[in-house]
């Protein structure tokens, strides 16, 4: 009942944005494939019945900052992790293949 | 080994205000105490000495001046490595973050300062706190100094640890799903995970942020409490921590009194799958709360069932999105790809070449259950689950005042043992996994040895949101009466380590 | 960029009915940033308004701004919404070096504000209603600049450069539900309502508003279907329209684009499309790989948001008119006429008008200098008259002079320009350099008896009723005195001396 096939695996690793080589794809497809199996009963606990959804353990609503000015970093500080930064600014690769 | 170091931190802390000791010798001690030690369990990833002993000397001289100080202070800390610190790099565990020193400290850390405890280093885990016993940590794992052999648990196996081989009164762990509570258990030390927002998140590196809680790490309830005290409290960083203070954990650790208290045993956390030396153990410990008055009530939580799956749709599903920001642009690793570099693989490079098998795993898992086609069928479902686990506790709660089981099914099991089973792994936080669904607080402290390995092993307390103190109190109580039969402390069971010369 | 082929625009309509759909993002102009207490602020140096939280650094959180969301409560009300009893934010997911989480805090199916509606007046007098489907908190995203090839584009470029000041800037976002029947007017309906949405805005004082500088963001869904059809056909979306006029003419772009496709048997790619200001065309934009799945799910950094009743009506009572009621209040208070009015109201001219007559000018007057000598300097800087270097209040100044004959027309728009040149108020000017029509009946008589005793026949002229004679000798006093002889007072003296 493998429902995460490699391709799916691609394709997710894709939209993460981590490379995975074929052998990782196929040990990930089984691995996922049985978590995903066994994590599929949550939908047969909630079968029949309305039950809401939680996404948040305690309960609040409504907590705001007010709109007042805190210090911020200085720009070396801002860049002082980056692996490449230039004219105050990060530095990363072409957005776009060159055509 | 000095005496220093075996002693409770509720000792140490009266030693110091009393001008019996000063910060200085506490932190040498200690550091010592790991120069000897941590070759073998390697419970610190990074450690300056300099710093903490600049900071305990800058206590002592305070206090020589006659200034009102923290009770703490002068008190040395370990700090689990998801935290950040100016001082020190903050890894998570990972690769991707390797070497990387934050601009700013996590609330948690500042308050620390604030109190005037020097840090004494940054604990293993294992990566982004993903796992159950360090060993998917990048910069290797961390040995159980009951048995070097076997894991100190996980994630936070370096604050379990560096606690269980005295290298540190106490150490701030942080549980997601057991992180806390199962190292305590299988290091024979207190772990106690809050109610969730009892303590600021902000500077932790996130995990899953609706089940992520820090919490204290030590060898008694008391240190623990003592602990709590200092990092607890609304953080206006944190939207999610709570706006009202919970009471003192000290002075509930204190009473010592467990009479008339409601225990209800969590039917389903019992029986089958858990290790005989552990059901032994906690049956007796059963008999102890009732002979002291407590009434043992038997409880049912149906929906536990499903926890260990709805954490596993909802932790990754977060952790994908958390964990989304490490992409090469501001700050960590950058890795460049084969051929040309575009951002887009310049991010997916690093990340292959950054994020262990495990975060990869849990990565790719968490991106699925939230895509479009299946995101009712697991993480919509799993939210649902969620709320079954609270009416669970609800209900449980409606019969007892706090709730116990054993905290985890075995004592600690061989290092590499689980390693490539990912779902035998899982199922170590069957019984600690509930709360962090649930918010509500837990705690596990000694419960003896199991006598088929002679491994330590723990129960867990947990209680109503909002009711840690009755954690403390229950857990002072029970660990009072178990060092009365014992004659000593579990932590005194512990086999010496042989020390380097 | 490849030539489209272009359908004529009538022949476009009789073929297809134009459904539009309109996304504004508006940048509130809160003193901090959406989740953070950064400065919300214009062109600093880069990565100077940035903290860990917008720049998304390990273990950062954020924390919601309350009056942003006061604001965006507001914005709701104010285009007729109702406002959520429990809304929430969520996070949208997907990869780009300007999002510094990876994920954009928006808000997905829970937005503080929907079932909204606006009328909206076009040009040609026509009034439509546009349903407001919802409108929706989140932040916006830092800025790249694209280095190397030739165009500054990101296209070519080498690598680029991230700036964070404005990651985490907070958004609203408004988006209708698609808007039928507006037929060839579609892309004036279009511009009217990102104007009227302005307005509201400014109204509010939630936003300054300001197209240029990107505080309203216009993205411009078209699709077409032949007359007759119910499905819909299939949209682009415009994206970088930041001019009303730009807005109008990219709608009216692929209206003829795609019904250029469609009449040879083609089909529409559902894509986002760029506007290119330059060029007058959009081109097609990067098809985004992870735009099919945006794995949305609710922050769980940040709890649900649950506006009071209380709250709710108390900004409720703080809402200025609405900006078609109001154009009915000035059209009646300035008794302008219906043309004169739409003109005004299409060259963005309300708010100044408003505010030169409420410094003293008399509406003509005030309409006639802002429409005139005003939208024409505005035009020569490229720039809206607003942002000229002078105040309606200066310009009042002007008219007063003007009205108390201490200007002329000739000297009142060189003082004008004066004023544009920063040199100071209209009467310091006129102090300064002595530019005041000289009314002195001394001066002005001697003038004229020069001027009549070279045009001696003038005064009988007069005498005989025939005035355009006086021209001659005004003339001659204007530019003996260079133009600052007040033009009036030298009629009237030679009428008296005529008449003597
Ligand atoms: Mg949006
Ligand atoms: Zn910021």
């Amino acid at each position: 009942m493998s429902e995460i096939t490699p391709d799916l695996v691609r394709h997710l690793a894709g939209l993460s944005r981590i490379l995975v080589t074929d052998q990782e794809v196929e040990q990930f497809a089984e691995q996922l494939s049985l978590i995903a199996d066994s994590v599929a009963t949550v939908s047969a606990a909630i079968e029949g019945g309305h039950v809401p959804a939680t996404s948040h353990p305690i309960p609040m609503a409504n907590v705001f900052r007010e709109d007042i000015v805190e210090p911020s970093l200085t720009q070396e500080q801002a860049l002082s992790g980056a692996p490449d930064s230039g004219d105050g600014r990060f530095r990363v690769a072409a957005i776009l293949d060159e055509e | 080994m000095s005496d220093l170091i075996r002693k409770n931190a509720s000792e140490l802390v009266e030693l110091l205000n009393n001008g019996n000791v000063s910060s200085v010798e506490v932190t040498q001690a200690h550091l010592d105490r790991s120069a000897a030690v941590d070759g073998a369990v390697h419970s610190y990833l990074y450690q300056n000495p300099e710093t903490a002993l600049a900071t305990a000397a800058n206590i002592d001289r305070r206090r020589a001046a006659g200034e009102k100080l923290h009770l703490l202070a002068g008190l040395p800390i370990a700090v689990k490595d998801n935290l950040t610190t100016t001082d020190a790099p903050t890894t998570s565990g990972s690769k991707i973050l390797e070497g990387w020193v934050p601009p700013y400290d996590a609330t948690v850390v500042s308050k620390l300062r604030e109190a005037g405890m020097p840090i004494l280093g940054k604990t293993n885990l294992d990566e982004f706190a993903m796992g159950s016993s360090t060993e998917f940590s990048a910069y290797g794992a961390s040995h159980n100094p009951w048995d070097l052999d076997r894991i100190p648990g996980g994630s936070g196996g370096g604050s379990s640890s560096v606690v269980a081989s005295f290298q540190a009164p106490l150490a701030i762990g942080s549980d997601t799903g057991g992180s806390i509570r199962f190292p305590a258990s299988v290091t024979g030390t207190v772990g106690i995970k809050p109610t969730y927002g009892a303590v600021s998140r902000y500077g932790l590196i996130a995990l899953a942020s609706s089940l992520d809680q820090i919490g204290p790490v030590s060898r008694n309830v008391l240190d623990s409490a003592l602990l709590q005290d200092v990092i607890a409290g609304h953080d206006p960083h944190d939207s999610t921590s709570l706006p009202e203070s919970l009471g003192s954990m000290a002075e509930a650790a204190r009473k010592l009194d467990v009479k008339g208290m409601r225990v209800g045993v969590i039917k389903e956390l019992m029986g089958e799958g858990f290790q005989p030396g552990v059901m032994a153990r906690f049956n007796e410990s059963l008999n102890l709360l009732q002979q002291a008055g407590a009434e043992i009530v038997e409880v049912s939580c149906p929906n536990f069932e499903y926890a260990i799956a709805a954490y596993y749709l909802i932790l990754p599903a977060e952790a994908s999105s958390n964990l989304a920001k490490f992409d090469s642009v501001r700050f960590g690793l950058r890795v460049a790809p084969e051929g040309n570099p575009t951002i887009e693989r310049v991010m997916a490079a690093t990340r292959e070449a950054g994020f262990g098998p495990e975060v990869k795993r849990r990565i790719i898992l968490g991106t699925y259950a939230l895509s479009s086609g299946s995101y009712e069928k697991y993480y919509g479902a799993a939210l649902k689950v969620r709320t079954l686990i609270q009416r669970d506790f609800d209900a449980a709660f409606a019969k007892a005042d706090v709730l116990v089981s054993p905290t985890a099914p075995t004592t600690a099991f061989k290092l590499g043992e689980k390693l490539d089973d990912p779902l035998a792994m899982y199922l170590n936080d069957i019984a600690t996994i509930p709360a962090n669904l649930a918010g509500i607080p837990g705690m596990s402290i000694p419960n003896g040895l199991a006598e088929e390995d002679g491994l330590p092993v723990g129960i867990q307390i947990l209680a109503p949101a909002r009711e840690d103190a009755r954690l403390y109190q229950v857990g002072g109580a029970l660990e009072k009466m178990h060092e009365e039969i014992w004659g000593k402390r579990m932590i005194d069971f512990a086999p010496e380590l042989e020390v380097r010369g | 960029m490849a030539k489209d082929e272009l359908m004529n625009y009538e022949k476009a309509l009789e073929q297809f009915e134009v459904v539009i759909g309109l996304e504004v993002h508006i940048e509130l102009n809160t003193k901090t940033k959406m989740f953070c207490g950064c400065r919300n602020e214009f062109g600093d140096e880069p990565n100077t308004n940035v903290c860990p939280i917008c720049i998304a650094l390990p273990g950062a959180l954020p924390a919601v701004n309350r009056k942003a969301v006061e604001s965006s409560i507001a914005i709701g009300l104010a285009l007729g919404c109702d406002i959520a009893p429990n809304g929430r934010f969520a996070r949208k997911n997907y990869f780009y070096p300007d999002l510094a989480k990876n994920f954009q805090t928006s808000q997905y199916d829970e937005p503080i504000a929907f079932n909204g509606s606006l009328e909206v007046e076009i040009p040609s007098g026509a009034v439509h209603v546009i349903d407001i489907e919802r409108a929706h908190m989140e932040e916006d995203a830092g800025k790249l600049t694209h280095i190397g090839g030739s165009t500054g584009r990101i296209q070519g470029a080498e690598y680029s450069l991230v700036d964070y000041n404005r990651a985490g800037v907070p958004l609203v976002e408004i988006v209708t539900r698609p808007v039928f029947g507006a037929g060839s007017e579609a892309p004036e309906l279009a511009a009217a309502y990102v104007r009227s949405i302005r307005e509201i805005v400014k109204g509010l004082g939630v936003s300054d508003a300001k197209m240029e500088r990107g505080n309203v963001r216009c993205d411009a869904n078209v699709s077409l279907r032949p007359h007759g059809q119910e499905k819909l056909g299939t949209r682009t979306e415009t994206k970088n329209v930041n001019s009303l006029r730009s807005i109008e003419r990219a709608v009216r772009y692929e209206i003829q684009r795609q019904a250029a496709i469609l009449a040879k048997g083609g089909s529409i790619i559902q894509e986002t499309r760029h506007w290119h200001e330059d060029k007058g065309a959009t081109s097609s934009g990067r098809p985004k790989s992870d735009a099919d799945d945006y794995r949305y799910f609710p922050e769980p950094d940040l709890v649900p948001v649950q506006p009071s009743k209380e709250l709710i009506e108390s900004i409720r009572a703080t809402l200025p008119e609405k900006p078609a009621d109001r154009r009915k209040r000035l059209q009646n208070d300035w008794g302008f006429a219906e043309l004169e009015f739409r003109d005004v109201v299409n060259a963005d001219l309300l708010d100044v008008i408003e505010e030169t007559v409420a410094a003293g000018a008399k509406p003509q007057s005030a309409r006639k200098w802002w429409s005139g000598e005003l939208a024409r300097a505005a035009n020569n800087e490229d720039k809206d008259v607003a942002d000229l270097a002078i105040t309606p209040i200066q310009v009042a100044e002007l008219a007063s002079l003007v009205e108390a004959g201490k200007l002329n027309d000739r000297l009142a728009r060189e003082v004008l320009t004066y004023v544009l040149a920063g040199e100071g108020n209209p009467a310091e000017i006129v102090s300064a350099r002595g530019l005041e029509v000289v009314s002195d009946d001394g001066a002005l008589i001697a003038a004229i008896d020069a001027a009549l005793a070279k045009q001696p026949d003038v005064l009988d002229a007069i005498r005989e009723g025939r005035m355009q004679a006086a021209g001659a000798v005004i003339g001659a006093v204007m530019q003996a005195m260079k133009g600052s002889a007040d033009a009036g007072r030298v009629r009237e003296l030679l009428i008296e001396k005529a008449n003597a």
